[in-house]
C-alpha cells in the first residue's frame, strides 16, 4: 500500500525564544515491509543543525530555533510503500544486544499494576505469540483507550492506577510485562492510517517484542491488532524518551501552544 | 586484622636504616630541627588556604571549604618502581578502552563469556545510547586515575580503576609547588621527576582527540558544574593552568552543528570538551531532563562528530567495582598477555557462596558498594563496632548485588611528621595517565594519600585522609 | 574572552569599590556624628541614604544609632550591599573567573574576603571602627595593586576597569545627591560652620578633602566643591574622571575587538555632555536634576555594556 503522510507541528510562543532546540526522530526507517519513496522535511523559524543515526538506528535531526521567533514550524512529507506481514516485522539485524530490550526504564518500571496484569494472563498457552495477544488483550481490558488521563511522563504504573490511557501507555505497560516475562521487547513510533479518516488525532505508538522462530513481532494495544500494511515504523527503542517524535528545550519563560495536523491517506 | 600485624613501610621496611629511596629525604628529617619542620607545616597549610586549594564535604551544613591536610615527608618511589608500575598501568588502561570499545560494539568479550553479560545488562553505568558510536580517535577515558597499593617491596596492587573523572591532580601539583617553595634545595639535592608539565601533557593529549569537525588548532574548554561544587578549585585550576576557558551549562548553545561559548566577541566553537560534571547532568536533552547544568543537544552534536567529550560518556562501565573482579580477564582478553599488575581479592556479593562467606566475615573485610565512590557508603570490617556492622548486614542482605567485599589489605606505611617526630601513616598512590590517539602518557608521580588516624587504612580526603608530594626518582 | 568571565570581572571590581565606598562614607559620617552628638541621627541617617539601602534598613531597624548603622553597613548578612556581603560576592566572582587572574590577584581577592570575615565576625564598637575601616581600605589596595603589577592590560583589564568606575561615578553622584541641598548657594552666601562641617563630610566620602584644599587654597565653597567632585578631571573620584576612564576602557575594547557597539556611542555622549557644561550651568538647571539624570545615564551605560559584552545569554 502506498501512503501519503502530511504532519505538520506548529508551536506557538506567546513570548519570543531566545534559544531552544528541538530533537527531531521523524524519519520512517526503510526496513523489510517498508520501503521509503520520498520523505522531505522542512522548517520555518528555525532550522536543522545536522542529523545522525541514533543507537536504536532512527534518524535523528537536530533543530535550533531561531532567536526571538514566537512561531515554529516543523513539517515532515511523504510517500511510504508498505506491505502486510501480520506484524512480523522479523529478524533482529541491529548491533544492539538483544539483551538490552530487557532493561527496565523509568517509564517501563515494573510494579504492582503490572504483576497484576500478568497475572490475569495466565499460563496456558501454546505458544508465546498467544501468549502475547492475550497481554495485550488484558492490557486492553484493564485500562482503557481515553485521552486526558496521562501525559508525557506518565510511567506504566501510573496509566494502569489511572485506568486510562493513550497508545503510549498501551505500549509502556506491553513492554514493562513482555520483559518481566522475559521477552525482549520494545516501543515503536510511527503512523497508522485510520481506515475511516484521513485527518489523524495524532501520532501512533505501539510495542514490539521478539518471539522465537518469528523474530520481532508487533502489537497495537489501543487497537487490538497487530500492525499491517497501514502502519509506517518511525522510530523504535526502550520506551517514549527513545522514539519522541519531537524533544525541545528552550530559554525563556511563557507558555507554548502546540498544533499538530497529521494526514495519512492512500 | 591482628595487633602484631607488620606492615610494610617504604622507609624503614629494613629496620633502622632507611631502604635506598629514602635515604636522603631520611638524612633531612634528621639534620632539620623538628620545630622548624612543624612550623614549616603551618605555612604550608596557611599558603593553601591563601591560595584557596579547598574542597567543599558533602553533607556540611556549612558548605564550609576545607583544606586537605598536607604531609611535608615526600613519598619516594624508585625508578626501577615506577617502570614497573608504569608498565602494569599502561597495559591496563590499554585494556579499559579496548574494553569499553568493544561492549559499545559487537560485545565480543561477553560472547566469549568472558564477562557474564547479566554484569553489563543489568548495570546502570552501562549507557545504551553509545552503543555504535566511536568517540573520535576511538577513545573512551582520556583521563584515567589508577588506585594503586602497596604491601610489599615488590607486591603492587590495583584497588580501582577511575575511568570516569578521576580528581585529585591540582593536589598532585600543589604539593610540588609547594614543596619547591619551602624547601628547593632538597631537589638539587635529589633527582626527581617533574610533574609540572602536566597540564601541557594534558592539553596536548586533549587536542590530539579533537572530532573530524575541528578545523585548525583544536579548541579545549573544561564544563564545570560551577563555583559551588566541591571540586571547583581542581577545574578552575586545569582550565587555568592549560590555558583553556572554564565554561558552565550556561555558557554553551549549538551553533553551526557545534557546540560553541558564548565570548564577549561572540560564539566560538569547542572541539574538546574536558567535562567534569557526571553523565546524568551532561545533558537534559538526552539524559536527565531535570538538569540546568548540562548543555541540551550536546550528546547529539557528540554522535554526529562535532565535538569530543572527554571523557566519553558511558565510561563508568570500567570501573564499576563488580566488574573490577574481571579486569585480568579482561586486560589478558584484550592485550594478549597476562595482567601486569594484581588485582586485589575479591568477593561479589551477587554470587551466593561468596555472599555467605562475606556475612560470616564481616569483621575482617572492606565491603563497598560497586558505584561507590569517595569512600562514601562502605564498611572497613576491623574498624567497625558492632552496631555498624550489624546495619550494614541488613543493607548487604536487602541488595547483595550492590555490593563487593575484599581483605583488608595490609597497606603499606611511610611517615608523616607528628609533634613527636615520624611515625608510619597508611597510604595508597593515584597516578595519573592521559590517553590520546597517539600514546599512552603515564605522569611520573600522582597523588599520594595518606590516613593521618594512627592505625586508619582509609586514605580518602572527605574521611581524614591528608596528602604528600610524590617522588619519582630518576635512574 | 568568555562573556561570563567579563561579567564575572566587571562584578567583581565593582563589588570590591563597593566595599571600598562603605568605609569612606562611614568614615565621613562617623566623624561628624562623634563631633556633634545633636545632629548624629539625621547624619547617620543620611549615611544609610547614600549607601541606597534605606528601605532594606528601615525593615530592621527603627531608629538611626551608631552601632545600628555601623553593624548593618559592615557586617549585616541581610544587607545586600554590606562589607561582608559585598566582600563575598567579589570573591565569589573571582573564584568564577579565576583563569582570568593572575594568582596574586587571586590571592589579594581570597585573602580580602578572609580577613575581614575575620575582623567581622563579631559585632563592631565605636572604638573598633577606625581600625576596620582601615583593614577594609588597606585590603582593597592590595588588590588594585596585585592588578596593576601583575595584570596584561587587554580585556580582561578593560572590564575589570569599567567595573570600578561605574561603581564609583554612581556612588560619587549618590553622596552628592544625597547632601546635594547643602551645595546649593541659596541657603546660605556665606558658609556656616553648620555648612562647613557638611562640606568636610562630602569631600571625606570620597577621600578628597586635603586634595581640594591644596588646589583651593583651602577654602570651601559650596561651588567649588560641586565643581571639584562632578567636573574636575584630575580628581580620582570625580564624575568627569570616573566617565572619562570608562570612555577609554571601552574604547580599548573598542579598538581590541574591532567592534563598535551601542555602548560607546552612549559613552561618547555622556562624556562629551560633561565636558560642553560648566558647574554654573548645572547648578543653574538644578544640581539635583543634574544628578538625577546622570545615574540614570551611566546605570544605562552599565547595562547596555552587560548585553553588548554578553555578560549573560
Amino acid at each position: 500500500m502506498l501512503l501519503t503522510i502530511s504532519h505538520t507541528t506548529t508551536y506557538r510562543y506567546d513570548e519570543s525564544v531566545p534559544y531552544g532546540v528541538q530533537q527531531l526522530r521523524l524519519t520512517p526507517k526503510p526496513y523489510h515491509g517498508q520501503k521509503v519513496i520520498r520523505w522531505e522535511t522542512t522548517v520555518e523559524g528555525g532550522h536543522q543543525e545536522f542529523e545522525y543515526e541514533d543507537h536504536n538506528l532512527n534518524r535523528v535531526q537536530l533543530i535550533k530555533v531561531f532567536p526571538h521567533q514566537k512561531e515554529l514550524i516543523i513539517r515532515c512529507e511523504g510517500e511510504v510503500e508498505t506491505v502486510d506481514r501480520n506484524g512480523i516485522v522479523g529478524a533482529h539485524i541491529s548491533h544492539i544486544p538483544l539483551w538490552l530490550y530487557r532493561r527496565s526504564t523509568k517509564l517501563t518500571k515494573c510494579g504492582s499494576g503490572v504483576k497484576k496484569i500478568i497475572k490475569s494472563v495466565g499460563d496456558e498457552f501454546s505458544d508465546e505469540l498467544s501468549q502475547l495477544h492475550t497481554l495485550s488483550a488484558k492490557i486492553h481490558e484493564a485500562v482503557s483507550y481515553n485521552t486526558g488521563n496521562t501525559i508525557v511522563n506518565t510511567t506504566a504504573e501510573q496509566a494502569i492506577e489511572a485506568g486510562a490511557g493513550v497508545c503510549q501507555d498501551h505500549s509502556h505497560i506491553f513492554v514493562s510485562a513482555a520483559r518481566k516475562l522475559g521477552f525482549a521487547a520494545r516501543y515503536v513510533s510511527g503512523y497508522l492510517m485510520m481506515d475511516d479518516r484521513i485527518e489523524q488525532d495524532a501520532t501512533h505508538a505501539w510495542a514490539e517484542a521478539y518471539i522465537t522462530g518469528l523474530g520481532w513481532v508487533g502489537f497495537d494495544v489501543s487497537n487490538q491488532i497487530s500492525p499491517d500494511h497501514r502502519y509506517v515504523r518511525v522510530a523504535s527503542g526502550l520506551d517514549y524518551r527513545d522514539c519522541a517524535p519531537i524533544t525541545g528545550l528552550r530559554l525563556g519563560s511563557g507558555n507554548e501552544d502546540l498544533i499538530v495536523s497529521l494526514q495519512v491517506q492512500q | 586484622m591482628s595487633k602484631d600485624q607488620v606492615f610494610f613501610d617504604e622507609m624503614f621496611a629494613k629496620g633502622v636504616d632507611p631502604r635506598n629511596p629514602y635515604q636522603s629525604i631520611h638524612e633531612w628529617v634528621n639534620s632539620e630541627d623538628p620545630k622548624a619542620l612543624t612550623k614549616k607545616t603551618e605555612e604550608a597549610e596557611i599558603f593553601f588556604r591563601r591560595t584557596g586549594i579547598t574542597f567543599n564535604v558533602y553533607g556540611d551544613d556549612a558548605a564550609t571549604e576545607r583544606l586537605i591536610p598536607f604531609d611535608i615527608v615526600p613519598r619516594v618511589l624508585a625508578a626501577r618502581e615506577f617502570s614497573k608500575l608504569a608498565e602494569g598501568i599502561e597495559q591496563r588502561v590499554q585494556a579499559l578502552n579496548a574494553f569499553l570499545h568493544d561492549i559499545y560494539h559487537r560485545q565480543e568479550i561477553l560472547k566469549a563469556g568472558v564477562v557474564p553479560t547479566s554484569l553489563v545488562a543489568n548495570n546502570e553505568a552501562f549507557e545504551p545510547k553509545m552503543i555504535g558510536f566511536t568517540p573520535p580517535g576511538n577513545i573512551y577515558t582520556h583521563i584515567v586515575g589508577v588506585d594503586i597499593v602497596r604491601t610489599g617491596e615488590d607486591d603492587f596492587f590495583v584497588l580501582e580503576d577511575n575511568a570516569r573523572t578521576p580528581s585529585g591532580v591540582s593536589y598532585m601539583l600543589e604539593n610540588r609547588e609547594t614543596m619547591l617553595q619551602m624547601f628547593p634545595e632538597l631537589f638539587s639535592s635529589n633527582r626527581v621527576r617533574t610533574v609540572s608539565d602536566y597540564p601541557e601533557r594534558l592539553l596536548r593529549s586533549l587536542r590530539a582527540s579533537a572530532p573530524l569537525k575541528c578545523e585548525g588548532k583544536p579548541v579545549v574548554a573544561v564544563l564545570t558544574p560551577g563555583i559551588y561544587n566541591s571540586a571547583y578549585f581542581e577545574h578552575s585550576f586545569i582550565a587555568d593552568q592549560m590555558g583553556a576557558e572554564l565554561v558552565e551549562g550556561h555558557d554553551l548553545q549549538i551553533i553551526d552543528g557545534r557546540v560553541a561559548m558564548r565570548t564577549t566577541q561572540g560564539y566560538k566553537a569547542i572541539d574538546v570538551l574536558y567535562r567534569r560534571i557526571d553523565d546524568e547532568y551532561l545533558d537534559p536533552l538526552n539524559f536527565n531532563p531535570d538538569s540546568m547544568l548540562g548543555v541540551p543537544g550536546i550528546f547529539d552534536v557528540y554522535r554526529s562528530g562535532g565535538i569530543t567529550i572527554a571523557n566519553a560518556p558511558g565510561t563508568g562501565i570500567a570501573d564499576d567495582k563488580a566488574l573490577y573482579s574481571y579486569m585480568p580477564e579482561i586486560v589478558e582478553f584484550y592485550t594478549g598477555r597476562k595482567a601486569i599488575l594484581k588485582n586485589v581479592e575479591t568477593y561479589r556479593c551477587s554470587e551466593p557462596d561468596s555472599l555467605k562467606y562475606v556475612l560470616e566475615h564481616l569483621d575482617e573485610l572492606v565491603v563497598k558498594e560497586v558505584h561507590g565512590s569517595g569512600g562514601y557508603g562502605m564498611l572497613v570490617g576491623p574498624a567497625a563496632s558492632k552496631k555498624e556492622i550489624s546495619t550494614f548486614r541488613k543493607k548487604l542482605e536487602a541488595n547483595p548485588d550492590n555490593y563487593i567485599a575484599q581483605p583488608t589489605l595490609s597497606l603499606s606505611t611511610v611517615p608523616i611528621l607528628t609533634k613527636k617526630g615520624l611515625a608510619p601513616r597508611h597510604v595508597d598512590l593515584r597516578p595519573f595517565v592521559l590517553v590520546s590517539p597517539k600514546k599512552i602518557d603515564i605522569v611520573p608521580g600522582g597523588l599520594t594519600r595518606v590516613a593521618l588516624k594512627k592505625g586508619s587504612l582509609v586514605v580518602n580526603s572527605s574521611q581524614g585522609g591528608g596528602t604528600k608530594d610524590t617522588w619519582v626518582l630518576r635512574d | 574572552m568568555l562573556g561570563k568571565t567579563a561579567g564575572g570581572l566587571f562584578w567583581m571590581f565593582r563589588y570590591l569599590e563597593r566595599s571600598e565606598n562603605i568605609a569612606r562614607i562611614l568614615d565621613a559620617g562617623f566623624r561628624i556624628a562623634l563631633t556633634r552628638t545633636a545632629t548624629s541621627e539625621d547624619e547617620w541617617s543620611s549615611i544609610i541614604t547614600t549607601s541606597g539601602m534605606r528601605e532594606t534598613y528601615l525593615q530592621h531597624h527603627n531608629k538611626f544609632d551608631a552601632d545600628s548603622v555601623i553593624n548593618f553597613l559592615l557586617r549585616d548578612k541581610k544587607n545586600p550591599s554590606s562589607v561582608i556581603v559585598v566582600s563575598e560576592a567579589a570573591r565569589n566572582n573571582a573564584r568564577l573567573v579565576r583563569t582570568a587572574l593572575t594568582r596574586e590577584v587571586w590571592e589579594a581577592v581570597n585573602e580580602n574576603w578572609m580577613n575581614l570575615n575575620e575582623a567581622l565576625s563579631r559585632p563592631v564598637r565605636q572604638k573598633e571602627l577606625p581600625i576596620i575601616l582601615g583593614l577594609i581600605r588597606q585590603q582593597s589596595a592590595l588588590v588594585r595593586g596585585a592588578l596593576h603589577g601583575t595584570m596584561l592590560r587587554n580585556d580582561i583589564f578593560d572590564f575589570s576597569r569599567l567595573g570600578t568606575f561605574l561603581e564609583r561615578a554612581d556612588n560619587t553622584a549618590r553622596i552628592l545627591d544625597v547632601k546635594y541641598h547643602v551645595l546649593l548657594p541659596s541657603v546660605s552666601l556665606v558658609g556656616s560652620s553648620l555648612d562647613n562641617v557638611q562640606w568636610e563630610t562630602i569631600l571625606r566620602s570620597v577621600s578628597a578633602l586635603n586634595s581640594f584644599k591644596l588646589i583651593s587654597g583651602g577654602e570651601l565653597t559650596p561651588r567649588e566643591i560641586a565643581d571639584f567632585l562632578i567636573l574636575d578631571k584630575r580628581l580620582p573620584r570625580s564624575l568627569g574622571f570616573c566617565v572619562g576612564k570608562i570612555a577609554t576602557n571601552l574604547g580599548y575594547l573598542e579598538k581590541d575587538y574591532g567592534l563598535e557597539l551601542p555602548c560607546h556611542t552612549l559613552v561618547r555622549t555622556l562624556k562629551e555632555s560633561l565636558s560642553e557644561i560648566t558647574i554654573d550651568t548645572i547648578i543653574e538647571d538644578g544640581l539635583h536634576e543634574f544628578l538625577g539624570a546622570f545615574i540614570t545615564n551611566i546605570n544605562q551605560l552599565g547595562q547596555q555594556i552587560e548585553v553588548d559584552y554578553r555578560f549573560t545569554s
